[in-house]
């Protein structure tokens, strides 16, 4: 029973990390390469739930088989999510990137108040429901007393998530834009000097964050299967705070904290209190930010004068 | 060359409306309705189409009339600069017809009820701005989580007053002390961090003491609120229209006939004091060393600790002292409302208290006074369209970064000088 429940607890909370982690990257990836916290990128999450339900929907009426279905929704909501987040950068981000420390922070602020309300005002207020898209899977441990079940839709969840990261993995060390996204957060003068697009650089890195957002937020829908639009704020904090428990700039690191981050909120919610489950990420967050600033594979940050 | 313009114009605005069709087909089209519990879309492409064409339309005309001229965003600070010229020659007199007219807002003939809950609203928040106005103005440290000290203040309040039965007055400072004691306990360990870290930490406590009061029953009562919180007395003399027997009641012992405006005016002057008491103190304090130390540590942390000033001491008071006075606005809050629940304390009411403290301009009082106007008025203007007001509140907050990110009064003096006075840059 014990190891039946500890069992069931680790697939839903690796299912959790998944998505946590695809959101972390966005704000490590973004954090990497011009230092602001993209307060925003919780609610790009969010919109990209949004699109993801919407073609959810719309893809209902027709009778498209389901892996088309899946992965019609997957590029849909990449493609749409990019743009506001190609667009955020560009209204909100881009005018301030020389202006005083804690200028684009607030902006940011801002922007998530107003995509929130936007989202609010065009989609209502009220929760949305989606029909389970994918439904079964697999049971194991029945005689213990406690089934553990592992469905196909986490199953998902784990593979899309996995084949992302080393898509993105692979995009950030072996090719020439990734190289030059590492080469802008080390120096964004020289950067410019070498003849590469700063600008264009640093909106492609929204690009990416935003898209790999949208995906989690497909996934949240999914999973879930409510969404309404306030889900980015919270979520957008525990994906902060696993990219700053990995190390912030390290995107490797934003996916390990995205898991563990995932695995300790459900392992406070199923052994000790689930009122309490959103407390559990603060806390992480606090006691990280205070005795372990760096995180697991972030750079130490040396102040100079 | 002009043609080349017009044509790599028209190109950028539709291009414009490309992304304004990508950005609000889906979300504005399509809008998702409950049909028999299931969901389905009904179009609104209308709406769409005269959103995409106003995008290119306006991306076009800014294109053709502003981005081709050699100055850029010239009005603004021409504006803003000609503002900051006029209050710091008439500065004094317009701070005190300013007191003047809210000392007299009262008995003024078109004032009503309507308005002074306004009034009394916007005072709360010039107040709340001045509080965090110590703790981001002048000590430069951005704190996301200052609702969290009003909670404090006004939960601290309620429950004594509810559970002792103390009166206002006593349990006022009581009510600061907790919250500047909260401040002390969660300032401490996060002072160190840097200036975003901060932030959303402190968000992150904000929250964690919402989370708090939504789930501690027993004392707080979680989501059904605190009740019952006793109304203020004028110095033990109740606001009330049948006095009990042998009870003196305001307008007996004053010998005037009852009226329910008694106690809002009540109400008016003693936010009125409480605002104008920590506007005070902030202008004494800083002229004090340790408020020059915060506007030191706001400018350059390794020099003063060079110079040895101790950052987190120095950080500790202005969060404590920012703290305490959220608190005497959260019990002021309590008692006005006499009820509270965690729903007057979400994270939307930090933002509006930080975003009347940068609009203002970091560091002013007064602008304080202005942003809280104009914020709070158009929050009252919009009422009846919550999300669009929103909208609008985010949208200006972007907007001032991008345009005035010092604020509307962005000038900062320091406030003792050698010489003469220079403006810091």
């Amino acid at each position: 029973m014990d190891t039946a429940y500890f069992l069931q607890q680790l697939i839903n909370g690796v299912t959790l990390g998944s998505v946590y982690g695809l959101i972390a990257i966005g704000y490590t990836m973004v954090y990497g390469i011009i230092g602001m916290i993209n307060f925003a990128h919780g609610d790009i999450f969010m919109v990209g739930a949004f699109i993801a339900l919407i073609s959810f929907i719309l893809f209902a009426l027709t009778s498209i088989a389901l892996p088309i279905v899946l992965l019609l929704t997957l590029l849909i909501a990449m493609v749409f999510t990019a743009c506001y987040g190609w667009t955020v950068e560009k209204l909100a981000y881009k005018p301030l990137r020389k202006s005083f420390r804690l200028a684009p922070l607030i902006s940011a602020l801002g922007m998530s108040i107003v995509l929130q309300n936007y989202v609010q005002a065009a989609q209502g207020a009220r929760i949305k429901t989606l029909q389970p898209v994918i439904q079964g899977g697999f049971t194991f441990m029945e005689d213990t007393g406690f089934t553990v079940s592992l469905s196909y839709l986490q199953i998902f969840i784990i593979l899309v998530t996995i084949v992302l990261m080393a898509v993105f993995t692979l995009l950030i060390t072996k090719t020439a834009l990734g190289r030059a996204q590492r080469a802008c957060e080390q120096d964004r003068t020289m950067t410019a000097l070498m003849g590469i697009n700063v600008d264009r650089t640093i909106s492609i890195t929204f690009i990416i964050g935003s898209s790999l957002a949208s995906v989690a937020g497909m996934m949240f829908v999914m999973y879930y299967g409510v969404i309404d639009f306030y889900i980015g704020f919270l979520a957008g904090i525990k994906a902060f705070t696993a990219a700053v428990l990995g190390g912030i700039g390290s995107i490797p690191g934003a996916m390990l904290g995205g898991l563990l981050i995932g695995l300790i909120e459900v392992f406070w919610s199923g052994y000790i209190s689930i009122e309490y489950k959103d407390i559990a990420a603060f806390t992480v967050l606090v006691v990280v930010l205070i005795f372990y600033p760096t995180g697991f594979l972030g750079k130490p940050d040396i102040e100079k004068v | 060359m002009r043609k080349n313009f017009l044509v790599s114009s028209i190109k950028d605005s539709l291009f414009t409306g490309l992304i304004a069709l990508a950005l609000f087909g889906p979300i504005v089209g399509l809008r998702t309705v409950a049909k028999n519990e299931v969901l389905v879309v009904s179009p609104k492409w209308f709406i769409v189409l005269v959103i995409v064409i106003v995008c290119a339309l306006g991306r076009f005309l800014t294109n053709l009339y502003i981005y081709n001229r050699d100055q850029k965003y010239g009005i603004q600070s021409t504006v803003g600069k000609s503002i900051t010229k006029f209050l710091d020659t008439k500065g004094t007199q317009i701070a005190l017809s300013a007191i003047i007219f809210s000392v007299i807002f009262p008995f003024l003939p078109f004032t009503d009820r309507y308005l002074m809950d306004i009034a009394i609203m916007m005072l709360t928040y010039i107040m709340l701005g001045w509080g965090l106005n110590i703790v981001i103005g002048l000590a430069g440290l951005l704190d996301l989580g200052y609702v969290a000290f009003y909670a404090v203040g006004a939960y601290s309040y309620a429950l004594f007053a509810i559970h002792f039965g103390w009166s206002f007055w006593i349990c006022l400072p009581i009510a600061g002390i907790f919250a500047a004691m909260f401040g002390v306990l969660l300032g401490f360990p996060v002072l160190r961090l840097r200036g975003d870290y901060l932030a959303i930490v402190t968000l992150a406590f904000g929250e964690m003491i919402r989370i708090l009061l939504l789930n501690w029953y027993q004392l707080t009562k979680g989501p059904d609120g605190l009740t019952g919180i006793p109304r203020p007395s004028f110095f033990g003399l109740p606001f009330k229209s049948f006095p009990e027997e042998g009870e003196q009641t305001f307008h007996t012992f004053f010998g005037l006939e009852y009226s329910p405006m008694q106690r809002i005016i009540f109400l008016y002057y003693l936010i009125l004091v409480l605002a104008l008491i920590t506007n005070l103190f902030t202008i004494k304090i800083r002229r004090l060393p340790i408020g020059r130390a915060w506007e030191a540590l706001r400018e350059d942390e390794i020099a003063c600790k060079s110079l040895g000033v101790n950052p987190r001491n120095t950080k500790l008071t202005a969060f404590a002292i920012g703290a305490m006075f959220g608190g005497f606005a959260g019990s002021f809050f309590a008692t006005r409302q006499a009820f509270i629940s965690p729903e007057s304390f979400t994270f939307i009411e930090s933002a509006i208290i930080v975003a009347i403290v940068v609009l203002g301009g970091m560091g002013s009082q007064t602008g304080v006074v202005l942003a809280t106007v104009f914020l709070i008025g158009l929050i009252e203007v919009f009422r009846d369209f919550e999300s669009y007001r929103m909208i609008a509140f985010g949208g200006a907050m972007v907007l001032i970064m991008i345009f005035r990110p010092r604020g509307i009064l962005a000038t900062r003096k320091p406030t003792i000088t050698l010489h003469k006075k220079e403006v810091i840059k």
